[in-house]
Formats: C-alpha cells, structure tokens, sequence
C-alpha cells in the first residue's frame, strides 16, 4: 500500500510559501495564520506516514510515474520517516516563536523572512526523502541558499558571515557535486539503490575512494565538521533570532542523516571504503579531537547563542565519531542523537530568543537574577541544559550512553574520553549560567523586595514548555523508539 | 616523462578540469577580495560542469535527439549518440550556481553599503574598532 501522504510533507510547506509570498506582501496579518496552518498539516501528515511505516514498512514512491531508476525515487523507511517527523514538528514549535521575534527585528519583510523559511522546510523534508543522488546536491543547495538569504537579514556583521558561509557552504556541495560526478561515470546511474547494485562490481578502487572522499568532505563542511566549522558560529550567533531557532536545530542534524544515507545506502556497509580500519580510526580520532576542541572553544564565549554554536560543533563530533565507531552500538547513539540534539538545540535556542525578547541581549553577565524574573522560562533552560550535559532521564543521557558504549566496542578510548570531557565541559559551562542566573543578584539586589516576574510573550514560551517537556518523553521512550525505529534502520551486518 | 605526456594528452580533458578546479580553490581560499573569492567559486563549478560535461562526449557521437518511427523500426544506436543526461544534470547545477551567484552578489552589495569596502581585513578592521 502506498499513499500520497509524504508528498503532502513536503509540498505543504512550499506551497505555504508562495502563499506567504502573495498574501503576505499585502497584509501583514494573513502571514502567522498561512505559516502556521501549511506547517501544522505537515506535521499531522508526517505523523501519517511514520505510522504507516510502523505498520507496513518501508516503500519507495516514483515521482511522475518515470520509473527507478530514470526517473526520480522517493524512499520513506524507518529512518526518513523518524526524520519527516522530527523536522516537521521541530519546525513547527520554531515557528512559533519566530513569528513573535521576527514581528519585532524584522517589520515590514516578515513575508520575505517566512517565504524563505518555509521553502527551508520543504527542501529538509525533500532532503530526507530522496532516493536519488543528484537531486539530494540540488535539494542541499535549496536548503543552503534559503540559509544564506535567512542568515543575511540579521544585523551588524550578519552579511559577512552570511557570505562567508556561502564560500564554505558552496564549496562543501561542490565536492559533494564532484563525488557523484565520479559515481556517474563509474556506474551511469545516479539512484541510490541501484548505485549501490552496480558498485560492487565496478574495477577501479582509486575512482571509488575519491568519490567516496569528495561525498563526505563535501557533506562534513556542510555540517561543520571540526577543522571545517569556520562558518558556523558567526552564521548561527548573526542571524535573526527566528532564522537560528530553525537552521540550529535542523541544518546540522539533517547534514548528518546525509552521511547516513551516503554511508549505507550509497556504498553499503561491506564496502570496502567503510570497512576499512584506517579511515575509521582516522575519522574517530579527528571526531575526538574535534569534540574537545568545541567544548573548549565553547568554554572562552561571553555571549549565551555563541556558547550555543560551540556546542553544535561538539555535538557534530559525537554524530560523526558515533557513525564511524562502525557497531550498533554506536550507529544506534547516533541516530538517538539526531534526535536528541535536535530536541535540546531547540530548547536552548527558544529559551536564548525568550531570553533576548525580554532582556534585550545574551551577554552572560547581563543574566543575573533571570530565575526570579522568568522562572518558567529558565526551568525549561535547565531542563535543556542537563539534557546537554547528559544527566538521566533526560533524553540527553540515553544517546550519549550508547555513543560510549559504542567506543568501548570498538576499542575507540580516546572517543570515550572526548565524550565524557564534553560533557564535564557542558556541565562548567551551564552551572556558570545557572550560578549567575540564580544566585548573583542585580548591584542593589541585597533587599528583599519581591521582584516582578516578566516572563517572555505566550507564543514563545509555550513551545519551549513543550519542548522541554518533549526532552524527558523521549528520554522515557527511548527503549520503544530504539525497539520500533532505529533497530530497523541499523544495516544488516552489524 | 613520455608516458606522463602520453597519459596527459590521453585525458586532456580532466587535466583542464583538474588545473581550473585548482584554480578556482586558490581563489576561494587564498585572496582576501569578496569578489575574488565569488569568482573563484564560479571558476570552481564551471570545472565541475566541464567535467560532466566531458564525460558524456562520444567520438563520433550526434545529438541525442531521435526520429521516432526511425528508432521504432531500427532501435537507437547508442554508440552514435552522446549521452544527454550529463548536459540536462549541469544545466540544472548552472542553474544552482547562478542562484548561489545571485544570492552572494546581493550579500556583498549589502556589505558595500555598511562598510564601504569589500576587501575582508578592511571590514574586520572596522568591526574590531
């Protein structure tokens, strides 16, 4: 049984966008309801789909009826059914709150803003769905491009990181543009099943490894794998409020279910390329390094969001070391951690905009007495925070559990090691924000005086208490999500 | 040095692709012009679509359209006709890299009017002051 259902994922988004775009121009108002109705469909449908994947299993759908492996396949399994859902819904509680910011950093181009955002969607949606390798350069390029637009109207320095990231990010799909290239002319076919039909029996080992190389360093600059972050913190602490609690959570985490999908799908996992000890050690290590790198680099931040950014870049670190470890164990935290981060991105990132609506900034030293003053919003904060630095039963916990099992599998100690210096380095860091939030008071707080409770708007602060009510769920679901989901999505082998 | 010759002659080709890529690369990491580095990123992808490009040609090759009841009766004769989909997959990355182009051009137009250069250690001057 096949339906339409994920084709309504992803176009919903998109056609809110040209909906956006025409009626948003003329008035104001008609934006937060287009915005919100085209996103909360999409969510409900995605919710279909991972239900009738629950039910039936995977299937692959054939867009225009142009058959695999001519025409363009769309494969929902597990995996891209757990990601439509995540993203969706992820976008979904984003959106409420940066139609609140972006109505007061941005008036009068919030359809500009929200036409781009939503064409982002829709490309993360199609990114997660593709079964082809071509068309997943031209969906990471829709989605890239709309970020730079996103990132750009942001003020101060924003333009500037906005093109630096365009440098970066370009260059990252034009190795990955060269990877498939290599591929094409290896096997002359671009869709992924049948790629990874032909391959193994393609001679000529030397032009496989070098398109295999490309895919990846193209895909690791896109996710700002460590020596090649450089664009990230500026891009992510520059730009609009709105656009950050979006692209944060999402851009990295799709990035990495990329390198999933190039991993498993395109080379599978007997290929030689991912069998081979020393690409896997190599890229453990440097996955070690990174996430110690990006927890002490995170440690020098005065500034909360770019604290924040820092820790994307270690978190990157855990996902791709994760995926390298090569055993269930590993790839299992993995995937969790696509979830799970996204999950406490989110978090950190609505409890930063809250923060910044009220209080006007993010520097840490201006946070003192934030306890008293937004206390619903600063719980969330903490429960965010504890799911970072990976304290049960917060979901944090669970995959980070997995990841260090997984190095212990594999005899990869220097990971372990990394992994739980991180999460020493997370606990430094939040404590430093709770110490200042909670117990050092205003210059002339030694009174008494109750003081006045202003939290952050409605629209921003109910998606946060989801959210961080979300965290403990999916911390206490862990054991049906693994059982239900990512076990179907491990590759046979392992 | 005669077969390194022979190979390059062999597959002049990728060789171009290789040296504009180089190129390209050098612009976009080394020079410290925005402009420059944009160029070098449109150096970079056209290297990439000469590479697709190349890998479709056929010695002798005519163009892959087909007269209909022709191919019916006879069948298409794939050794006489160049592979069209690399050309159809670079028309839409050129289409990519001139919205890339479009987007980085207005980003750096945004740029001019803040700072009034486009050079990058000019602008990390002013943002330091």
């Amino acid at each position: 049984m096949t339906s339409n259902l994920h084709m309504y994922v992803m176009v919903l988004p998109l056609f809110g966008a040209l909906l956006v775009s025409l009626f948003g121009r003329i008035n104001r108002r008609a934006i937060l309801p287009l915005t919100l109705v085209s996103l909360a469909l999409s969510a409900l449908a995605s919710l279909g789909v991972m239900q009738s994947v629950l039910q039936h299993g995977s299937f692959s759908y054939t867009v225009g009826n142009w058959q695999p492996p001519f025409g363009i396949e769309l494969v929902v399994d597990h995996l891209s059914a757990m990601m439509l859902v995540l993203i969706s819904w992820v976008a979904l509680l984003a959106t409420f709150s940066s139609l609140k910011s972006v109505a007061r950093d941005l008036e009068g181009r919030e359809y500009q803003f929200f036409t781009l955002y939503l064409i982002l969607i829709a490309g993360l949606h199609g990114l997660v769905l593709t079964g082809d390798a071509f068309n997943l350069y031209v969906l990471l390029e829709i989605t890239s491009i709309t970020t730079y637009g996103l990132i750009a109207m942001g003020r101060g320095r924003a333009p500037l990181s906005s093109f630096n990231y365009i440098i970066m990010g370009s260059l990252g799909a034009c190795f990955y543009l060269l990877g498939v290239g290599y591929l094409y002319i290896l096997t002359g076919t671009l869709n992924m099943a049948d790629i990874a039909r032909i391959l193994p029996t393609v001679t000529g080992e030397v032009a496989t490894a070098t398109a295999f190389g490309f895919m990846l360093v193209g895909l690791l600059i896109k996710m700002a794998f460590f020596p090649l972050h450089g664009w990230l913190p500026h891009a992510y602490s520059d730009a609009p409020t709105g656009a950050g609690v979006l692209a944060a959570p999402l851009m990295t985490k799709v990035t990495v279910y990329l390198m999933i999908r190039v991993m498993f799908s395109i080379f599978t996992v007997d290929s030689p390329l991912i069998q081979d000890a020393g690409v896997q050690n190599l890229i453990v290590w440097v996955a070690s390094f990174a996430i110690i790198i990006a927890s002490v680099l995170a440690l020098g931040q005065k500034d909360f969001r770019r604290m924040l950014t820092y820790i994307i870049v270690a978190e990157v670190g855990y996902m791709v070391g994760g995926a390298w470890l090569a055993n269930a164990q590993g790839l299992t935290g993995t995937i969790l951690h696509i979830v799970n981060d996204a999950l406490m991105t989110l978090c950190l990132f609505l409890a930063a905009a809250a923060i910044s609506y009220r209080i006007g900034g993010l520097g840490l030293e201006r946070m003192t007495g934030l306890y008293r003053k937004m206390p619903i919003t600063m719980a969330a904060f903490t429960l965010g925070a504890f799911s970072m630095i990976g304290v049960p039963p917060t979901c944090g916990f669970f995959s980070k559990w997995y990841l260090i099992l997984g190095g212990i599998e594999a005899g990869q100690y220097s990971f372990v090691v990394a992994l739980v210096f991180s999460s020493l380095v997370n606990a430094v860091l939040f404590f430093r924000i709770i110490e200042i939030a909670y117990f050092r008071l205003d210059g002339n707080g030694h009174d008494h005086a109750p003081v006045k409770v202003e939290e952050a708007p409605m629209m921003m602060l109910q998606p946060l208490v989801v959210v961080a009510i979300l965290l403990l769920a999916v911390g206490f679901g862990t054991g049906p999500l693994i059982d239900h989901v990512i076990r179907f999505t491990l590759p046979g082998v392992f | 040095m005669d077969a390194f010759m022979t190979e390059v002659v062999a597959k002049y080709n990728y060789w171009i692709y290789v040296i504009l890529m180089m190129i390209g690369f050098y612009a976009m990491i080394g020079k410290r012009n925005l402009v420059k580095k944009l160029l070098g990123l449109n150096i970079f992808q056209t290297a990439i679509i000469l590479l697709f490009i190349s890998a479709g040609v056929k010695r002798g090759g005519g163009i892959p359209i087909v007269d209909k009841h022709a191919a019916l009766e006879h069948g298409v004769h794939a050794a006489q006709t160049v592979n069209p989909l690399p050309h159809v997959l670079m028309l839409t990355a050129i289409v990519v890299s001139v919205s890339v182009t479009g987007v980085a051009l207005a980003v750096l137009l945004r740029i001019w009017r803040e700072y009034g250069t486009l050079e990058e250690d000019e602008i990390l001057e002013k943002l330091s002051q």
